[in-house]
């Protein structure tokens, strides 16, 4: 058994400022398995990944390869390689301009002058004895995205690899190339190579993996044969919840809006990154989307909001047909949103808390109709006061606030419009725990002011808290509903997981 | 604590800029005090005019703090430079002077109209550009390449004539001074644009939605705010400022040339614009710190010829001082700057409870 370890890494530790992305963490590999790798964002899936590719150096810790003597030293991408890791990236990282032989072979060719004769004739044979469907002479971009994906693997291979990375290789492919691909896996691991696969799909996980090991806050939770591990206790171990603690999980009291009106209503609504699905919102209600990150949660609120390009579905606002295709057209049919990234879709960084609270009320009034300083101060200020957010003065940049009190800053944007119906992905995350609370506190009381309310969270805790009923979404599709009684952590997991009701 | 507080928000970024003025103009004291001599004199037209060498800074400046006010706003929104105004001004001029010899003459209705056309085929050309940045979403500086490079044969095509004359009493005093005032138009040009543009301000939400787009063009769309439109809008903007420049231009010589009007004037007005404070990455910004920095290179230019440095050397040596007040003004002497400062003065209340 020991002899069949490919790679071990022992202890390692990651700080970061203010974070400690991996604390003692362990991981083996061994001879031809397939490993997944698995954990919620933030676990330290990528930064495990990247110290072990030389991208970061560890800060405590030691890695071992098979043949490679006591220990081994990577403080490159080129040492990982140079020691036979390999890692094919999420995003493909050839030169799409360049033939297949040319991207297989770039930067590995020996002497001054290049025979491309034999490395085309070398490539053609590798390319057959793996069974891709692609020729040397090909032009790269001519391949279809699953088969560029192939010539990165096949690029790896070709270097002698014993390890082979694969950071989420599935995430733009559609069923069947994602089956060429696990084809090819297996090939792959029928010849030894040790394989770490890194996704979110966890029914590709139970496909072709034969050992999980999971991550959740930087640690380590365990490591599992695939066949011992059922999928609703993997979705619990990456949430950090027991099984058995689950039974006595406190119900929330359904709350009597089923006779309220309809506020939102969408039948076959779908954008550029969604499919199409149902969805409607009561007066007063707080729903939400619940699934792993990459179910397609937060994709299917962005097309409510018409963040994203808008493709179809008949959407009625208070019983009234209405076109909504951009965020504009959302905001005047009362409807707010608060982005899942804070950073990248919310905050104006460099504009002061008061500019960043007054901004989509200021869009709303029109660009003719700017609001008077004294207006704006006064808006400001009254936010600041009833969120309590911390901060300097009114004229302080958003950017120096903590991840907390900017969250708070997004949040007073959108209440200060009034909607009728009000988006929040996952408003909770990267804050303190006293925010969280307050934030979820606030949700309670819109509700009780007549405000409807979509929230969603990665703590389902949060979510069973706040919302009378949970849509539930899997691999980018909704796979159920649960209200009432069914709002429990247990069922919700075994949702999300699926396959076992 | 007030005036400190002020100094903090509102001046930090003119700070540097208001240094490097008066550096320059302490320098001129010391050099020669007559410098700062200012007289009255009578003008070829038979004018009586003030002369010297301030009111001749002020004055020469003044196409370049006009199209650097575009310039800032276009930098702000799109994160990048238009380095065609000048060609694009000379093709304002030609669509003027065309106009003009179309309307047989030069009187105030014809001006006012030639004036209008030229200010509409300039902003059609600026939209252009505007349109390869906001919707091809291609560099500003490759966009606007296009007609940096082939403007100026534009407009000698619209004429058809290298240099064709304009003598009027109205250019006249539009390009010297008006009759009975003695300080030249231009000055009160730069200020009508300025006054014009922070009306603009005053009454739309031009300024937050540019600096939004600016700074994060995701989350300004995700607000309501329609990035394509307002850098449209800020091309032109540039486009009116790059016209009344290229009207100036011709009022001062009484003729087009289409190849030396408004010429190298582009990268004078991001110069101008990177003087100010702002930033050339796009976002916050401030038209005042622009308006600033046309000034001082016009004064570092004046300076340089009142000693006497022979024009083939003007430029090296200002392209020294310039080099000097950039690298002042950057974030990485800034903050530098600002921990010693602190560190004085943590060091002078230190000493204070000593003592």
């Amino acid at each position: 058994m020991q002899n069949d370890v490919v790679l071990k890494m022992r202890g390692i530790v990651k700080q970061f400022p203010g974070t400690r992305a991996l604390d003692h963490v362990d991981f083996t590999l061994r001879k031809g398995e397939i490993h997944a790798l698995m954990g919620e964002n933030g676990a330290g899936k990528s930064t495990l990944i990247k110290v072990l590719t030389g991208v970061y150096g560890k800060d405590a810790g030691s890695i071992w390869i098979e043949g490679g003597g006591d220990e081994a030293h990577i403080h490159s991408p080129q040492d990982a390689q140079n020691i036979g890791i390999s890692t094919v990236y999420q995003e493909i990282t050839l030169c799409p301009n360049l033939t297949v032989a040319e991207n297989m072979f770039i930067g590995r060719t020996s002497g001054s002058v290049v025979h491309w004769k034999d490395y085309e004739k070398r490539a053609d044979e590798l390319l057959k004895n793996l069974g891709i469907p692609a020729r040397a002479k090909q032009e790269l971009s001519r391949c279809s995205l699953a088969v560029q994906q192939m010539v990165a693997i096949a690029r790896a291979v070709d270097m002698k690899c014993k390890v082979l990375i694969l950071d989420e290789p599935t995430s733009s492919l559609d069923d069947k190339e994602v089956a060429m691909l696990f084809g090819l896996m297996r090939d792959l691991k029928a010849r030894g190579v040790g394989i770490v696969f890194v996704t979110h799909f966890l029914e590709q996980v139970y496909e072709v993996s034969d050992r999980i090991t999971v991550l959740r806050n930087g640690q380590l939770v365990g490591e599992f044969t695939t066949e011992e591990l059922p999928q609703v206790e993997l979705v619990a171990k990456m949430m950090g919840k027991d099984l058995n603690d689950l039974a006595d999980f406190e119900a929330v009291g359904e709350k009597s809006t089923g006779a309220n009106e309809v506020v939102y209503e969408a039948s076959g609504l779908s954008s550029s990154e969604c499919r199409p699905y149902d969805f409607n919102i009561r007066r007063g209600e707080v729903n939400g989307f619940t699934g792993l990150l990459g179910s397609g949660r937060s994709e299917s609120v962005r097309a409510i909001f018409g963040a994203d390009r808008v493709t179809g579905g008949k959407v009625r606002i208070k019983g009234k047909d209405v076109k909504i295709t951009n965020p504009h057209e959302a905001m005047k049919n009362g409807i707010g949103y608060l982005p899942e990234d804070r950073k990248r879709d919310g905050i104006i960084a460099d504009l002061s808390v008061r500019e960043n609270i007054i901004l989509a009320l200021q869009v709303m009034k029109g660009f003719f109709h700017p609001m008077s300083k004294a207006q704006m101060t006064q808006f400001a200020d009254e936010y600041i006061k009833a969120l309590k957010i911390k901060t300097a003065s009114q004229d302080t940049p958003i950017k120096s606030l903590s991840g907390g009190n900017q969250q708070k800053v997004i949040l007073a944007r959108w209440l200060l419009t009034h909607p009728d119906y009000l988006i929040l992905d996952e408003p909770t995350r990267g804050i303190d725990v006293g925010t969280k609370l307050e934030i979820q506190k606030l949700v309670l009381k819109l509700a009780e002011e007549n405000m409807s309310v979509t929230f969603i969270s990665s703590e389902i805790e949060e979510m069973l808290r706040t919302c009378s009923r949970l849509i539930v979404m899997r691999d980018r599709k909704i796979v159920g509903e649960l209200k009432g009684e069914q709002l429990t952590q247990s069922t919700v997991m075994k949702t999300i997981a699926g396959g076992e009701q | 604590m007030n005036l400190k507080k002020k100094l903090g928000s509102g001046l930090g970024q003119l700070l540097i800029p208001l240094i490097a003025l008066a550096i320059l103009l302490l320098f001129n004291l010391f050099r020669d005090p007559g410098f700062f001599s200012i007289r009255i004199a009578v003008n070829n037209a038979g004018n009586r005019v003030l002369t010297g060498n301030l009111i001749s800074i002020i004055d020469l400046a003044s196409e370049l703090a006009i199209i650097a006010m575009g310039m800032t706003l276009v930098t702000a929104a799109c994160g990048g430079q238009d380095i065609s105004v000048g060609a694009v001004g000379a093709i304002s001029g030609a669509v003027f002077v065309k106009m003009v010899q179309n309307f047989g003459g030069l009187n105030a209705g014809t001006f006012v109209l030639a004036l209008l056309l030229a200010i509409l085929v300039t902003i059609l050309f600026k939209m252009f550009n505007g349109s390869l940045v906001a919707v091809f979403k291609i560099q500003p500086m490759i966009a606007t390449l296009i007609l940096y490079s082939c403007g100026r044969s534009i407009a000698y095509w619209i004429n058809g004539d290298a240099t064709p004359q304009l003598t009027s009493p109205i250019l006249t005093a539009i390009g010297m001074t008006i009759p009975g005032i003695p300080v030249p138009t231009p000055i009160f040009l730069v200020l009508i644009v300025g006054i014009l543009l922070a009306l603009v301000f005053k009454f739309t939400n031009i300024s937050l939605y540019t600096q939004s787009v600016g700074i994060n063009q995701g989350a300004a769309r995700l607000n309501g705010i329609n990035p394509i439109a307002i850098k449209l809008l800020s091309f032109a903007l540039l486009g009116v400022c790059v016209s009344v420049s290229s009207l100036i231009g011709i009022s001062r010589l009484g003729q087009l040339n289409h190849k030396t009007l408004l010429v190298d004037i582009e990268m004078d007005a991001i110069l101008a614009v990177a003087i100010g404070g702002n930033s050339l990455g796009g976002g916050k910004f401030k038209l005042s710190g622009s308006i600033l920095g046309a000034y001082i290179i016009q004064m570092l230019t004046t300076t340089l010829y009142a000693m006497k440095v022979s024009p083939e050397n003007v430029k090296a040596y200002k392209a020294i001082v310039i080099i000097i007040i950039v690298v002042a003004g950057s974030p990485v002497v800034k903050e530098k700057l600002t921990t010693l400062w602190k560190r004085l003065r943590s060091g002078a209340a230190a000493r204070k409870e000593a003592a």
